[in-house]
């Protein structure tokens, strides 16, 4: 296994880069180009602070304040009819920006059309739960939680969803190792064994296709076979195959078609 | 009474076999592999066609087992996460010795393609397993020779003694 190196800056330190490639933009347009969505922005701006807002991809995307976003949300669902909250989560700025980007996307069954709010916060900040509006932001939130550290305020049950209760760390994160920390690295033989149990166990195999030649805790030739954990490194005996039914087991015997019985006529 | 007569000085057909308690005792445990089902991700799918009719896992006499109390086998197939880590091994701790393992497939070999923090890097960080199947996900014949080669393994083992019981530690 490779030695383990930190890789807590992986967004600063890119191990590759293309110097000639230009990130595509999705284009955005200008509300006003569509009637429907230009009303909801007024209602919006009427009562909130809107930051931003465009169309992309023929939905309208806007920016307020993370302070608002419940009511704002709710003003939407009770008055504007967006009736269903399709996806939420959280975007990972922190290197760039020091911030999250929590996004709720929305869906309007009657004028069908789909509206995202966006908002940021802080990294230690934490936001109001929408789940009192949409059930389906209960599950949201907590992957959220799980996979970001988003502390959801007023969630009637904050807890991880996808990770182990006691897990460290959260997985989703650019700083987090794609392979897991040190605590992911031992979690389940410190949790099963004990931290004892480490050396003996030994750290986790990370190349998949290794093999160990002589190595029979976990591999056997077949046709060579030993008994576990023997030393091989001066070579193995050979134990040819033996089936059952030419080793003389009571009872079993090999199949002979000679002897085998063909029955040809049906109705005898 | 019977009427037909049988020649018990011909054709084996003295109603008398004699053997050695360890074959006896290996030819059952061998041919009663009851197995715990343990479909954890795709490979799981190829267990259960191994089990159904056409491949049919009775005629070997390994029936599949919901629980591990009446279980000696363990198929792990599929990938195990480390959430699932205890569970697996708790599991195993509940089966009766003698018990054997069987690691189907890649994910639950090595971690196979999910070398990621939430994988298990192979099952026998957890369980001591007895056969490596490789394969992703192996096809229900190479399941079907895997308990055939598990089969020999038991064969090949002295039943009388006391058995030791597999430790990873």
């Amino acid at each position: 296994m490779r030695a383990y190196t930190p890789k807590d800056n992986v967004q600063k330190k890119p191990y590759y880069t293309d110097r000639y490639w230009v990130a595509p933009q999705v284009a955005k347009h200008d509300v006003s180009s569509d009637d429907v969505f230009a009303a909801d922005l007024d209602a919006i701006k009427a009562k909130f602070d809107v930051l931003d807002a465009y169309i992309q991809v023929e939905q309208m995307v806007v920016v307020i304040n993370a302070a608002d976003n419940f009511a704002v949300i709710e003003m939407l669902k009770n008055e504007r009819d967006y009736n269903q909250l399709s996806e939420m989560s959280a975007i990972d700025w922190l290197a760039s920006e020091g911030k999250f980007e929590i996004f709720y996307q929305m869906l309007s069954m009657t004028k069908r059309k789909r509206l995202r709010i966006k908002c940021k916060i802080d990294e230690k900040e934490s936001i109001q739960s929408v789940e009192k509006l949409f059930r389906s932001a209960d599950w949201s939130e907590r992957e959220m939680y799980d996979m970001f550290g988003v502390v959801v305020n007023n969630h009637p049950f904050m807890k991880r969803i996808l990770m182990p209760d006691d897990w460290e760390g959260f997985p989703l994160r650019k700083t987090y190792p794609l392979q897991g920390d040190e605590f992911a690295a031992w979690y389940e033989v410190d949790k099963i064994f004990g931290k004892e149990a480490r050396e003996i166990i030994g750290p986790e195999n990370r190349d998949p296709a290794r093999i160990d030649r002589y190595d029979t805790e976990r591999f056997a030739r077949l046709g060579h076979e030993v008994p576990r954990g023997t030393d091989i490194t001066h070579g193995e005996p050979d134990t040819p195959l033996v089936y059952q039914e030419n080793e003389g087991v009571f009872m079993i015997e090999k199949f002979d078609a000679q002897k085998s019985v063909v029955i040809s006529d049906r109705h005898r | 009474m019977a009427q037909h007569q049988v020649n018990y000085l011909k054709d084996g057909g003295l109603p008398v076999a004699l053997t050695t308690i360890d074959k006896v005792v290996n030819w059952g445990r061998s041919n009663s592999l009851w197995a715990l089902t343990y479909g954890l991700a795709c490979c799981g799918i190829e267990m259960m066609a191994s089990g159904a009719s056409r491949y049919d896992f009775d005629r070997f006499g390994t029936i599949f087992r919901a629980s591990p109390r009446q279980a000696e086998l363990m198929v792990v197939a599929g990938t195990l996460t480390k959430k699932h880590a205890e569970f697996i091994r708790r599991l195993y701790d509940q089966m009766t010795e003698p018990k054997w393992v069987i690691s189907m497939g890649s994910c639950a070999n090595t971690g196979g393609m999910f070398n990621t923090y939430s994988t298990v890097q192979g099952v026998d960080r957890v369980i001591p397993v007895d056969l490596y199947l490789p394969g992703c996900a192996p096809r229900p014949e190479t399941l079907q020779y895997g308990v055939m080669m598990l089969q020999q393994k038991i064969r090949r083992e002295s039943a009388s003694r006391a058995q030791k019981p597999k430790r990873l530690m």
